[in-house]
């Protein structure tokens, strides 16, 4: 016989401090001390959504720089003495932040750290350094050309939003943005966003929160000025009917589809519902479109939804690659998917599949240092409340299956899906423009229209 | 640091590995089970793979699907996967659902055949052959992880042929073979069970009594083929593979110690010095000083049975050639050949793989998969704790020496990705690929 589960034992997501220095900058420290390991992340407000028109990736270029030599020495030389010590160290920007993160072993903390704020103040944007980073974005974009996931993920996106919105381009730029990319551009974008107020240190694991501030105040207190507040991103969507786009793949084994529009702002107040409605959606493996995809017809290995939750309204996605023979038949029951879960209450028994799943995995989601950095990073990029994980579960739990209908008839809208093909047009086109979903274009691979 | 550990095994031979830690209220369970694609007899390539599959499909007392539902729903995360010599399955939940996760574990271990109908075979069948088209057929250079174990392994070798199956052999596989393949190898005395994280010892040990405590032992299972390799290859092969993809890779490989031996900790410290992270010298080198690559790493794929591989992996830069990239790739490796090493270097890797150690050790799931892994290859979970130490007392010298036997020319394969438009710039030397799908 099945076992009854006793009650679950008490659970809080670990405490931590937070502080301002006088220089503006936040510090958040979050002792756990089950391991000799600190995972360090600086947030800093200087991700794509800051990039002025035309300088799109530069955001990315100037974090990734910041790896790449400072004043004092060598790309090389920072690399080896980091990798050294053990220590685990990425720069990376996405939409809303840019983030310098690096895991060690307790012994070398507080050299590392010393060699962290060195490459956080002191960065020296070598000329040669650049242009080979610039190259390597270029690369991965022509790999894009054939490689149909990726190129799937960013064809929606340009298909999704106006082309005035910076989120119609990629997030680490584009051909023509990131070549016009240089140290000048480099420099400034670091100069006027770089800065400690408005920017916040992370420091998570093996060290008390009198240590964690004292190194902060002793490392970055002398850090100076303020980041003027990133502009809002449009969020405009390219158009408010629903269309199909086929992007040519010749030969292509699978389709790979996308199927979304314009979503929801991470801080919206209807954020809990939303959760839900896409777990029950797509969110888990059990959910309605990956049962009916996957385990009901087998048109492919799995499909997935989510909401890409950013500042502005990030996109509502659904996802998958499917035989290219069924690949109207597959999207024709992801279209009656989206209708179905605005139509009808979900059930009592279904609701609590999604809101028991995302009460309970809470815990296993910060099992690691670098994990529950990446959580604290979250709550500053979006001004969440200090309570925010403490009163997660509650809010999961409080939605209900009348708000779960709600959000979905709200904020999914089947008349203003795009629907993203990458895959073969002659086997694909004609069962595509027979589904209602909107009128059919065909794009090569660089999304040039095809007459 | 010291990981926790308790073994014991049940009359019917299920070794068992408990690891406490209390630190968050959350529990894993992991099996892995001794078959792999290595046990698939000619004929059936991909189906242990697709086995593993059916083992989401229920059993006597769960449902089709159900088994993911059940543990989603109460909170937990899990999946399973399937590897050359064997397939494991798990899950972390909250503690006060380990008894759930057990039951489900043990009711398929013992009675998985009453839930199984052609129907489910077809559609797992299907589902398999869309994993197949998507993370082989239709990505770029999606071949390598089966071209490479062909070329570096002889043609009568069970590491030779592919683990995800050609299409055929799917289409093959029937309800007698999952029959005959769960009564052969889905046996407690083929498998191990761990559980690390928040649990009472004794309450756990009685689960795992009552619950798979009367599952039979299996009749024992055929022996795999001889599995044990000359040290080194002998010749160096080329594959030249042209596909739809936009820059040449080059994969070359080379025979390395089998996994577990002293000489593996110093074969991956030497992957580490190659190609992990940034300081290594195919970064600092292909990448960076000379930028004739877009990415590179090394690394092994630590293979427990008659040999393992290592694997250096370069992508090129726009503008150099695949002849270009692999001069340049070689040169690397025959520097570290005839130079060696330096004591830095080998620090340098050896904190990297520590630190990465320990954070992984940080999760209850890659804990309990550890112990499982030590446990289903050299019967000590206690290995576990044993392996900073054995990287630490790796040394320059003997890295050096592993070079020069390891890094010859009669050590080498070469698997070369080009561009199929640019067929003609192959050297007239090399073998060029087969079509996908035409394995054994």
């Amino acid at each position: 016989m099945r076992p009854q589960a006793g009650p679950p034992r008490d659970y809080r997501f670990p405490f931590f401090e937070r502080i301002t220095l006088d220089n503006g900058l936040g510090v958040i420290v979050a002792p756990v001390h089950k391991l000799p390991i600190v995972s360090a992340a600086l947030v800093v407000d200087a991700g794509a959504a800051a990039e002025s028109p035309g300088a799109e990736g530069v955001a990315q270029l100037t974090a990734r720089m910041l790896l790449e030599g400072t004043r004092k020495r060598s790309g090389d030389d920072v690399s080896e003495q980091f990798e050294r010590w053990g220590a685990a160290v990425g720069a990376t920007a996405d939409w809303d932040a840019a983030m310098l993160s690096m895991t060690v072993l307790v012994p070398h903390l507080e050299e590392a750290m010393a060699l962290f704020a060195e490459v956080l103040l002191e960065p020296a944007f070598p000329e040669r350094e650049l242009s080979r980073i610039k190259s390597e974005r270029l690369a991965e974009l022509l790999q894009l050309r054939t490689e149909p996931r990726g190129l799937a993920d960013e064809m929606f996106t340009r298909f999704v939003y106006d082309a005035s919105s910076r989120y119609a381009r990629p997030e680490a730029g584009d051909v023509a943005s990131v070549t016009s990319v240089d140290r000048a551009s480099v420099e400034r974008f670091y100069q006027a966003r770089y800065r400690p107020k408005g920017a916040t240190l992370i420091l998570v694991g093996d060290i008390n929160v009198a240590a964690g501030v004292a190194l902060a105040q002793q490392l970055l207190g002398g850090w100076s000025g303020a980041a003027a507040p990133a502009t809002v991103v449009s969020d405009r969507p390219a158009r408010t009917t629903h269309a199909v786009h086929i992007v040519r793949k010749d030969d292509a084994p699978q389709s790979e589809i996308r199927v979304g529009h314009v979503g929801l702002p991470r801080r919206h107040p209807d954020y809990f519902p939303a959760l839900i409605v896409n777990a029950l959606l797509g969110g888990l493996f059990s959910s309605r479109i990956n049962l009916n995809l996957r385990e009901v017809h087998a048109y492919t290995y799995g499909a997935h939804s989510s909401f890409d939750w950013r500042k502005a309204a990030g996109p509502f996605v659904v996802s998958t690659a499917v035989k290219s023979d069924v690949t109207a038949d597959a999207a024709k029951e992801i279209l009656l998917e989206i209708s179905r879960i605005r139509a009808d209450a979900v059930s009592e028994d279904e609701l609590t599949l999604a809101t028991s799943y995302l009460d309970g995995v809470f815990p296993i989601r910060y099992e690691t240092t670098d994990s529950i950095a990446r959580g604290l990073a979250a709550l500053t990029i979006y001004e969440l409340p200090n309570d925010y994980f403490d009163s997660y579960r509650a809010n999961i739990r409080r939605v209900t299956a009348m708000d779960v209908l709600h959000a979905a008839d709200k904020y999914l809208h089947p008349d203003q899906l795009q629907l993203v093909v990458v895959g073969d047009p002659t086997v694909i086109s004609a069962p595509l423009a027979a589904l209602d979903a909107g009128p059919v274009s065909v794009y090569d691979a660089d999304g040039r229209p095809e007459r | 640091m010291q990981v926790p550990i308790v073994t014991f095994r049940l009359a019917n031979g299920l070794s068992v590995t408990l690891s406490e830690d209390h630190t968050a209220p959350i529990v894993a369970v992991n099996l892995w089970y001794h078959v792999g694609s290595a046990n698939e007899r000619p004929g059936r390539t991909g189906f242990a793979h697709l086995f593993e599959h059916m083992l989401f499909q229920g059993s006597a007392h769960v449902g089709a699907n159900e088994h993911f539902e059940i543990v989603q729903r109460a909170g937990g995360t899990l999946n399973g996967s399937t590897w050359l010599d064997r397939t494991n399955y798990f899950e972390t939940v909250p503690s006060n659902q380990l008894a759930t996760a057990l039951w489900l574990e043990a009711d398929r271990m013992g009675q998985l055949l009453p839930a199984m109908t052609q129907q489910k075979l077809d559609t797992q069948r299907d589902v398999v052959k869309n994993e197949r088209r998507w993370s082989v057929d239709n990505q770029p250079y999606g071949t390598w992880w089966e071209r490479l174990p062909a070329l570096a392994f002889p043609s009568d070798h069970p590491f030779h042929h592919s683990l995800i199956g050609s299409m055929e052999d799917l289409t093959e596989a029937s309800l007698e073979d999952i029959a005959q393949f769960f009564a052969t190898y889905y046996t407690p005395d083929n498998a191990v069970l761990s559980i690390a994280g928040d649990f009472d010892p004794a309450e756990a040990r009685a689960l795992v009594e009552q619950f798979f405590g009367l599952i039979p032992r299996g009749a024992g299972k055929p022996p795999l083929p001889p599995m044990d390799l000359p040290e080194h290859f002998g010749s160096w092969e080329r594959l030249v593979v042209p596909d739809a993809v936009m820059l040449p890779r080059l994969f070359l490989g080379f025979r390395a110690p089998v996994f577990g031996s002293d000489a593996h900790f110093v074969a991956t410290v030497l992957a580490a010095i190659l190609g992990t992270g940034k300081g290594s010298r195919f970064q600092r080198a292909l990448v960076r000083d000379r930028e004739v690559a877009s990415e590179a790493s090394a690394f092994t794929f630590d293979l427990a049975k008659g040999a393992d591989l290592m694997i250096a992996d370069v992508t090129a830069r726009p503008g150099i050639s695949a002849d270009v990239l692999e001069v340049e790739v070689v040169r690397e490796v025959d520097r570290m050949r005839a130079d060696g090493v330096t004591e830095n270097e080998v620090q340098r890797a050896v904190a990297l793989l520590e630190t990465a150690l320990v954070s992984s050790l940080q999760s209850a799931g890659d804990r309990a998969d550890k112990l499982s892994m030590f446990a289903t290859y050299f019967n000590d979970p206690s290995l576990v704790n044993e392996q900073t130490e054995r990287y630490q007392r790796v040394t320059a010298e003997q890295v050096t020496t592993l070079a020069r036997e390891l890094l010859g020319e009669d050590n080498r394969v070469s698997l070369v990705y080009v561009p199929a438009n640019s067929l003609a710039e192959h050297p007239a030397n090399a073998e060029v690929g087969e079509p996908v799908g035409a394995s054994r």
